[in-house]
């Protein structure tokens, strides 16, 4: 397990909020090799981003981490110090977020924001405060390329207003792999974008990956994404990772009904007769949960047995569902 | 921002310029007494006499040709004589000028950096007991009529504690001769510490009492932007990429959450011009707000008229300014 870049374990994260104790992530655990790609998918409000915002240690009040662990090469996350913390953030874990639009601070030009992200971690900078702005200031010409921004030399001094919808997207991925970290959390990168951008966007990342080695997580609710770009998946729903395994494994052969679901519900080009089968029902709201499958109310094999506590299950082949029902299917 | 607003801004000047001179004539008009029989007071004069100077101070015409000449004159720049200095109107008001600008910055500088800080903190503290005093306190700011704290900072600073003077500008030895007219920075170009430290001690009571209602304003405004602030992916970025907390605060945060603050200030200043005639009259400061008070007293009607237009014309290039400062600080509506 040594090699792991990340381990969360059980993780827990609420927010106390005036209607009630929202648990917004409960018993994830996901782990992640090194230069490996992990697909995370689930419907609006599953939780994606919350557990990846406590990896970040981005909760804020009335957020807070209740439980679990998380490591990040071997070191525990949780309760971390917070200038310890700030130290990780941005050099050795990154994050882009959903809309670039948004997470770029319209004030300031992109190479101001690209060369702060360098002037704050990356220690191969060197003399007076003048001279590693400078040589900051051709990193982020560098980044600007590598990110495949047209004319970059030229565009160092514009704002983000100024740029495309996926030139931002790839400005904040350039932020993001300023200081070349070991991990890239990429928060729907594609959500805001058309198609052939995204495809550009996701390409980018893999070829990135690739070169630097990194690991990516890669936060979407587009199974089609992580098909073609992740080595393994993981489904969340109502705050809870409820399977997990090697993409293709998953995607052939998806033990959950909320996964079978899913999958069913993805229009094909193959088949445009087949209609779409969307899954019935609503999410169930994440304040004061019953300790059952949560999946149960829109679940057609739901027995009695699923209402008590489900937990996560090994299976063959790497893979983990969340099913009291999976272990018949399987068998 | 260009050559272009700008001249268009001076054109809308024009129907504002004349706007206010009809409103401010026909009050003038309606408002009972006689500035001939204020003028001559108890004296005993003949009724050849009154006519003369009746006929000497313009008012022996009818209404609307009093009007039209006053506009005609007006256009080449002559505003008339004050009736009581016997000198143009112009040269009245710009003597008096200098004292109400240095108050009125006096004010601003005191607003700004009063309410900027504790907007910051009451956002970054949000429902914290300093938020909750600052909120109250910005409440008493804004509502309390001037004309009466004032009186209180007199009463508890000048008469008991005798820290500072009662009122005035500043002392008869406390003279120097004038560069910028503006007594902190003549006396500090001059070389005159003790002066300088005069004109401070006068300068403080009336900045606050004027500055007051801006600073709970400001502060109201920038403590809203910068939660509105704080809240914006930005910001969660910016703790992303690692930065220091001092950095997205002041970096981040506040250059944004600034923008308001600044345009409110601008068009705010221009409502320093009215609290200037109540604070002035309080203070006894030399400076234009008293002069118009006193100069509607006596009806002395030249002098109002010039002085009104001249608050017009400041109040519209406030808003300009405003506007200015409203692009330069948001790249994104700078094209
Ligand atoms: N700041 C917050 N305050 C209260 N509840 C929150 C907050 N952020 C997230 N949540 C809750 O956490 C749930 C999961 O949110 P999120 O992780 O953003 O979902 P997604 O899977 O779409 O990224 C949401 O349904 C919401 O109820
Ligand atoms: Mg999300």
């Amino acid at each position: 397990m040594g090699h792991n870049v990340l381990e969360i374990t059980d993780l827990r994260t609420c927010f106390d909020t005036r209607d009630g104790l929202v648990t917004a992530v409960e018993g994830v655990t996901l782990s992640l090799a090194r230069q490996e790609s992990l697909g995370v998918v689930g419907e609006s409000g599953s939780g994606k981003s919350v557990t990846f915002a406590s990896v970040m240690g981005l909760i804020k009040a009335p957020g807070f981490i209740t439980g679990g662990s998380i490591r990040f090469n071997g070191r525990e996350l949780v309760g971390l110090d917070a200038d310890e913390y700030r130290q990780l953030r941005g050099k050795e874990i990154a994050m882009t977020m959903q809309d670039a639009l948004t997470a770029l601070n319209p004030a300031y030009t992109v190479s101001d924001q690209i060369i702060e992200a360098l002037m704050a971690h990356d220690e191969t900078l060197s003399g007076p405060r003048r001279a590693r702005r400078r040589q900051a200031r051709e990193k982020a010409l560098e980044m600007m390329r590598l990110v495949g921004i047209p004319a970059a030399e030229t565009r160092l001094d514009d704002y983000p207003h100024q740029f495309s919808g996926g030139m931002r997207q790839r400005i904040m991925i350039a932020i993001a792999l300023a200081c070349k970290p070991t991990l890239l959390i990429a928060d729907e990168p594609t959500t805001a974008l058309d198609v052939t951008i995204q495809a550009q966007v996701l390409d980018l990342i893999a070829e990135i990956r690739e070169r630097l080695g990194m690991s990516v997580v890669l936060i979407t609710h587009d199974l089609g994404v992580v098909a073609e770009h992740c080595d393994r998946v993981a489904v969340m729903y109502a705050g809870q990772v409820v399977e997990c395994g090697p993409t293709a494994e998953v995607i052939a052969n998806p033990l959950h009904p909320y996964t079978q679901g899913l999958i069913a519900s993805i229009p094909r080009m193959s088949d445009l007769r087949r209609r779409i089968k969307p899954i019935l029902g609503t999410v169930p709201s994440l304040i004061d949960l019953p300790t059952q499958c949560r999946f149960m109310d829109r679940c057609d094999r739901a027995r009695s047995r699923c209402r008590s506590l489900i937990e996560m299950r090994d299976m063959d082949g790497g893979r983990q569902v969340r099913c009291a029902m999976a272990e018949a299917d399987d068998g | 921002m260009n050559v272009g607003k700008l001249i268009e801004r001076l054109l809308q000047l024009i129907p504002v310029l004349l706007g206010v001179s009809v409103i401010v004539f026909v009050m003038m008009l309606v408002t009972p007494g006689d500035p001939v029989e204020i003028m001559l007071g108890d004296q005993h004069v003949t009724e050849e006499q009154e006519q003369a100077l009746r006929h000497d101070m313009g008012l022996d015409l009818p209404p609307h040709e009093r009007f039209f000449k006053f506009l005609s004159n007006a256009m080449t720049g002559d505003f008339g004589l004050s009736y009581y200095h016997r000198q143009p109107v112009t040269e009245v008001i710009a003597s008096r000028l200098p004292a109400t600008i240095e108050l009125s910055l006096a004010a601003l500088i005191f607003a700004l950096l009063v309410s900027i800080p504790l907007g910051v903190l009451a956002a970054v503290r949000k429902n914290s007991i300093l938020d909750r005093i600052s909120t109250v306190t910005s409440l008493f700011g804004v509502s309390m009529p001037g004309f009466w704290f004032g009186i209180l900072l007199i009463l508890f600073f000048a008469v008991n504690l005798r820290w500072l003077p009662v009122s005035g500008r500043a002392g008869f030895s406390s003279e120097v001769e004038p560069i910028t007219h503006l007594l902190l920075i003549d006396s500090l170009l001059r070389g005159r510490v003790d002066a300088f430290w005069d004109a401070l001690k006068h300068i403080i009571l009336p900045a606050i009492t004027l500055g007051l209602p801006m600073a709970s304003i400001l502060m109201r405004v920038t403590r809203a932007s910068m939660l509105d602030v704080l809240n914006c992916d930005y910001i969660t970025f910016a703790e992303a990429k690692g930065l220091r907390k001092s950095q997205i605060l002041i970096k981040h945060a506040l250059r944004n959450a600034l923008i308001p603050t600044v345009t409110v200030a601008a068009l705010q200043t221009g409502s320093l011009l009215g609290g200037n005639m109540v604070v002035e009259t309080v203070f006894g400061w030399p400076g234009l707000g008293r002069l118009v008070v006193e100069s509607i007293f006596v009806r002395n009607y030249p002098l109002i008229q010039a002085a009104v237009l001249f608050y017009a014309v400041t109040y519209v290039m406030l808003n300009f300014l405003a506007d200015i400062l409203y692009t330069v600080l948001n790249p994104k509506v700078r094209l």
